[in-house]
């Protein structure tokens, strides 16, 4: 069996005093690919916070040890430093820094090491052209005034550039283009490799294409309902989330 | 708790001194602790000054005894007012030993990376190093162009003796308030500069080299003209901390700008922080004519600093941009005035503040539109931030509009740092301290962006120095 990336068991996580996650339970292992899907509201984007650590949501009760360690009281930035990373639904603008400047700190915290700027530059740029980035936004403002489909592409580029274990990627595909999906699959693929995992939580298989899942999970009112394999796509596609609700809630 | 301590003994070290120019000088004022017509004639002679000069302060002295301490503002407790002349004559051997020098502001040299020599000299420590000869070659590269740049004493004797006497304090004059007049009264060093018609100044003059000047800084004097269709960027101050003794500085600025010229006026003021800083800066604006100040104000105890533009001529125009930031134990009041008494004159205050750790900052503005000056514009726009749920930011715009014709706008947002934005920034690895100085910057880079290049990148690295809570 492969080395366990991420382990989370009997995770219960709130806002405020309401609970959004219950006794939830999902393992992800080096090399694969899980697809978190289910209806709006179900909690999913709460689950990647909660792996990254969101300082509103509290987990109170359950674990979630990453790479071996226990990681549950650890603050997002040493969870980033792990190998955790997640790609926002709606990333932030900041003014404060442009996004090729950004990019070199960020590289830097997570591996510890000044990257050569040379070499680093030269890396941006390709990743950059990859993706379809005017090479002029590394001078930007992170985000400032990017479309939501520039910011998108921006969130893959920051993942390819910092080379986590585990890529949660959050909606990547909402709100883009046909074309513009195409790219950031692209990038997905390109930074797919055996060594490290994807959380991908989606409502569209498109962003999928070219990539082998491995598991898919069902998440309602708080928990994985229902765990199957890629072909539980195509079935959600056509029967909805009604039909697991009833029938998955025994299983 | 601590700083607030080292604070007290300087106020006290400031006393005892007070008894030393006593014994020194004259018996007679041994019973008298307000500042006295034999003082300041005495200054007068010291500096050599003109017979009108003499009894100019005087004057203002006068006044200076016969007016109330302002009944608005933040407190000013910690002045001692019934022993001024301590403030005006402090005890020059103090500021000769490093060793009394705080430690806060000795480490803030070492943070900034300010050389030894710079250090001194903005302790008020001992000579001046290279600002002297630096400050000499600019003043040969102006004077090519026809510009006078010189300190205000010399100015008073030569050349330009007439017109610096008819300028000097008309525009912000001893009876504006309590401080104008103690400055008319005691004024001691400054700029004095002279840019003839037609003439652009292509390098910015920084009165930073005349600052250092030994003693200078305290109540000192900048008086410029730039006359029609000239040009010219002039920058006061510095980002390092400037340690003083004695505490209280009121200076004064008057800036009288000309026919269709042009001035701009930019200042890093960065006192350290048991200073008051009561000063008075005023700009005079003549027919299509335009100022512009561009302020930072991060040091000081109390500070009240309201730049003020009075738009004279038809078609003047003035721009004020404006940050300050406030930390633990600080009361930073400043704003800007702006007064439209003629038509087609118009104004823009931006102004930004930070505060953090218990610290206040009050953004006070007033802009006034004469009945007389149709067709006007303004607007005002302030943001505070506050990092803290201990700290304050208050905010007092006055609007004066006695014109129909006006067209005049308002504008306030107070927030705080977005939470997700420092998750976003942490979740790439970045430390929460980096994050938030981060957005602390992006927050204040409207303002550094109009700063010139190596003063915006030290108010960025002042702003992350006071990021990482390692000073104030």
């Amino acid at each position: 069996m492969s080395h366990e990336l991420l382990k989370i068991e009997n995770l219960q996580v709130g806002v405020e005093d309401k609970v959004i996650l219950d006794g939830l339970n999902l393992k992800i292992c080096e090399g694969e690919t899980h697809v978190l899907m289910g209806p709006n509201g179900a909690g999913k984007s709460t689950l990647g916070y909660a792996i990254m650590g969101h300082p509103q949501y509290t987990v109170n009760e359950g674990s979630i040890v990453f790479d071996g360690e226990d990681i549950t009281q650890e603050p997002t930035d040493v969870r980033a430093r792990k190998g955790i990373f997640l790609s926002f639904q709606s990333p932030e603008e900041v003014p404060g820094i442009a996004l090729g400047n950004f990019l070199r700190v960020s590289q830097a915290a997570v591996t510890g090491k000044e990257p050569r700027i040379l070499a680093f530059q030269k890396e941006m740029r390709k990743t950059m052209e990859t993706l379809g980035i005017d090479p002029g936004y590394a001078a930007r403002y992170l985000n400032v005034g990017f479309s939501g489909g520039e910011k998108k592409k921006s969130e893959i580029l920051q993942m390819l550039m910092l080379n986590p274990k585990l890529a949660i990627l959050d909606e990547t595909d909402s709100g883009l283009d046909v074309d513009a999906v195409k790219i950031v699959s692209r990038g997905i693929r390109q930074y797919r490799s055996d060594k490290n995992a994807l959380l991908i939580i989606t409502h569209n298989a498109k962003i999928l294409e070219g990539l082998s899942v491995d598991y898919v999970h069902v998440l309602v009112n708080g928990k994985i309902i229902r765990t199957g394999d890629s072909s539980l796509i195509q079935e959600i596609g056509e029967r909805g989330f009604q039909f697991l609700e009833t029938g998955g809630a025994q299983n | 708790m601590r700083s607030f301590e080292q604070k007290k003994t300087q106020v006290d070290d400031i006393d005892r001194s007070m008894y030393d120019f006593k014994d020194k000088v004259n018996a007679s004022f041994e019973v008298k602790s307000g500042l006295t017509p034999e003082i300041v004639n005495q200054i007068s002679v010291e500096k050599n000054d003109p017979e009108w000069m003499r009894l100019f302060r005087l004057k203002s002295l006068k006044i200076y005894n016969e007016m109330p301490l302002p009944s608005w503002g933040p407190p000013l407790d910690g002045l001692d007012i019934g022993h001024i002349v301590t403030y005006v004559r402090p005890n020059t051997e103090m500021r000769s030993k490093w060793s009394d020098v705080p430690d806060d502001i000795k480490n803030t040299f070492e943070r900034l990376g300010i050389p030894q020599a710079e250090r001194l000299s903005l302790a008020g420590v001992g000579a001046q190093y290279d600002s002297e000869v630096v400050y000499h070659n600019v003043r040969a590269e102006v004077a090519a162009q026809g510009v006078v740049y010189t300190d205000i004493e010399s100015a008073m004797h030569g050349k330009y003796a007439e017109m610096v006497r008819k300028h000097f304090m008309k525009l912000v004059p001893p009876t504006d308030h309590k401080f104008a007049a103690l400055h008319g009264a005691v004024w001691s060093g400054g700029s004095f500069v002279y840019v003839p018609p037609g003439v652009s100044v292509t390098i910015p003059l920084q009165s930073y080299f005349r600052l250092n000047a030994p003693g200078a800084g305290q109540f000192e004097h900048t008086l410029i003209i730039v006359d029609k269709g000239a040009y010219l960027h002039f920058i006061e101050g510095c980002s390092a901390p400037k340690y003083n003794v004695a505490n209280l500085h009121a200076g004064c600025v008057e800036l009288f700008v000309g026919e269709n010229a042009r001035m701009r006026y930019s200042t890093i003021e960065n006192w350290s922080k048991n200073m008051y800083n009561l000063n008075t800066k005023r700009a005079r604006v003549e027919k299509g004519g335009a100022i512009e100040w561009v302020s930072g104000s991060f040091g000081s105890n109390t500070s009240c600093l309201y730049p003020m533009s009075v738009l004279q001529g038809e078609g003047a125009r003035a721009e004020f941009t404006g940050i300050t930031f406030a930390g633990k134990g600080q009361n930073l009041d400043n704003g800007a005035k702006v007064l439209h008494l003629a038509p087609h004159t118009s104004s823009r205050v931006s102004t930004k503040s930070i505060s953090k750790g218990g610290g206040c900052c009050t953004y006070r503005s007033s802009v006034v539109i004469a009945p007389q000056a149709d067709h006007c514009k303004s607007s005002v726009s302030c943001e505070s931030l506050m990092l803290d749920s201990e700290s304050r930011s208050d905010t007092i715009p006055v609007m004066d509009i006695r014109n129909d014709e006006a067209d005049v706008g308002h504008e306030a947002k107070i927030g705080r740092i977005s939470d997700t934005a420092i998750f976003y920034l942490m979740s790439r690895g970045l430390s929460e301290d980096d994050a938030r100085s981060i957005i602390v910057s992006g927050f204040a880079e409207p303002i550094s962006r109009e700063l010139p290049m190596e003063y915006a990148v030290e108010m960025n690295n002042l702003i992350k120095l006071e990021m990482s809570g390692s000073i104030g």
